[in-house]
């Protein structure tokens, strides 16, 4: 009989019993809903074992790729260890500090020990007093040092502190990696489309550059947006990069200001739905504000793109940071 | 005698004509406005369990869930021909995805079975 250990408690399954029955017959409280698995309520991560297939059909490859799986059609043969999402804890550093823009920063960590990431995820960042703030990475796990863009929130503590305070060499807490917006390989001619504002261009860098590096061939389209021209960040660096790889277009997009030179002027969902009206067979990644992102998703959607071809990391600003 | 489920194509059918009824579902002025603000991915999840259901496949919705589920919507007005326009959107689904209309009607029966608990009547 199969043992699914979750965070440290033994549940033994009965025969043809489903992981979600064994672990609430064990008083482990999981959410569950449809017990179809249809309604993706009563999902779970398994750190070792083998998953039936079953368990994972539906899911977004990124979900599949971190051991996620529904509970309540999980029949496993062998033993499984089950873990709740959201990381392990790192002691980390301050390697470097760098104005990216007048509001955004670009902060550079290291690890003691090598923090195993998707490009595009995100860790949160603790400081000694225990505040901590959630960013996303734009380095690769190759780079050595993780690497993040903080924007300045009006009054907000931490970046406050980052932009103003904080030293090279500070010691800090990271835990992490979270969240399923990253490449994943096996479609290398299939069209990318990376849309994001602000400092959501920080995760979409992160999975370009993976997409590249894992010989991605098919065009990858990123939509950088902002308010105002002084609000987007590395377009020299990216107009470089752009013309160093044939398959990657880089449109930076800004809503008010005029149009100044090489950027493109209007709402950002217009300009992608004008420039790609027919979306069906392409996979979108969308990171930012969450009102955009939210925006996006659906006219993506409605373009054709399929449900489960869409990634979002919708940026949810910390109550009063 | 295969079950209603399995002649339609099980989960496999339900992935298939999620997105389609969902896209259809979002574009049709009549009841797109309840859609408003929800989240996409969640909402996916909730059409699925529901498509499960309809298709005569295995389910934990009871009519009190129901009930529940669409209080909300019921409140902001939602009624007869907002569930009717919901059924249709299902029923093209199932014919853009080529199912038979034997199957097609024992769907539409399933889905109509909801409708006093869905409209809180």
């Amino acid at each position: 009989m199969p043992t699914f250990t979750f965070s440290g408690v033994a549940c033994q399954a009965a025969p043809e019993e489903s992981v979600l029955d064994a672990l609430l017959r064990h008083g482990v409280e999981v959410s569950n809903s449809c017990r179809a698995g249809a309604c993706q309520s009563c999902m779970l991560r398994a750190t070792s074992g083998v998953l039936p297939a079953a368990s994972q059909q539906g899911l977004k490859a990124t979900l599949v790729e971190q051991g996620y799986f529904l509970s309540c059609v999980c029949r496993p043969e062998g033993d499984l260890v089950l873990e709740p999402a959201g990381g392990l804890e790192f002691t980390a550093s301050i390697a470097a500090l760098e104005r990216l823009s007048a509001n955004v920063l670009r902060v550079r960590l290291r690890t003691d020990t090598p923090l195993e990431y998707r490009p595009g995820q995100y860790l949160t960042l603790r400081r000694a007093d225990g505040l901590a703030r959630s960013y996303s990475l734009a380095s690769l796990p190759e780079d050595g040092a993780l690497e993040l863009h903080v924007r300045r929130a009006p009054r907000g503590r931490m970046s406050g502190w980052l932009f103003d305070e904080a030293r090279v060499n500070e010691a800090v807490t990271v835990r992490g990696p979270a969240g399923e917006c990253f490449y994943t390989g096996g479609s290398p001619d299939q069209p990318l489309l990376l849309a994001g504002t602000g400092t959501g261009l920080a995760p979409l860098i992160g999975i370009l550059r993976d997409a590249l590096r894992l010989g991605h061939r098919g065009p990858i389209h990123l939509y950088h947006g902002a308010l105002r021209p002084e609000g987007l960040y590395l377009r020299e660096e990216l107009r470089d990069f752009d013309s160093a790889h044939a398959n990657l277009h880089y449109t930076p997009v800004v809503l008010e200001g005029g149009e100044p030179e090489g950027i493109a002027a209007g709402a950002l969902d217009k300009t992608i739905t004008a420039a790609h009206p027919k979306l069906s067979g392409w996979r979108g990644f969308l990171c930012g504000d969450p009102g955009i992102v939210q925006l996006l998703k659906k006219k993506l959607f409605l373009a054709g793109m399929a449900s489960r071809d869409i990634f979002a990391d919708a940026f949810v600003e910390a109550p009063g940071s | 005698m295969s079950s209603l489920y399995e002649q339609i194509g099980g989960q496999p059918a339900v992935d298939a004509a999620v997105d389609i009824f969902y896209r259809k579902v979002l574009s049709d002025d009549r009841i797109s406005h309840f859609f408003e603000g929800v989240d996409m991915d969640k909402q996916i999840g909730k059409q699925k369990a529901f498509l499960t259901m309809a298709f005569g496949g295995p389910h934990n919705y009871t009519g009190q869930d129901m009930r529940k589920g669409h209080a909300h919507l019921v409140a902001r007005g939602l009624n007869g021909t907002h569930f009717d326009a919901v059924a249709e959107n299902l029923s093209n689904t199932l014919t853009e995805l080529g199912v038979a209309q034997n199957l097609i009607d024992q769907v539409m029966a399933i889905a109509g079975s909801t409708r006093n608990d869905v409209l809180g009547l």
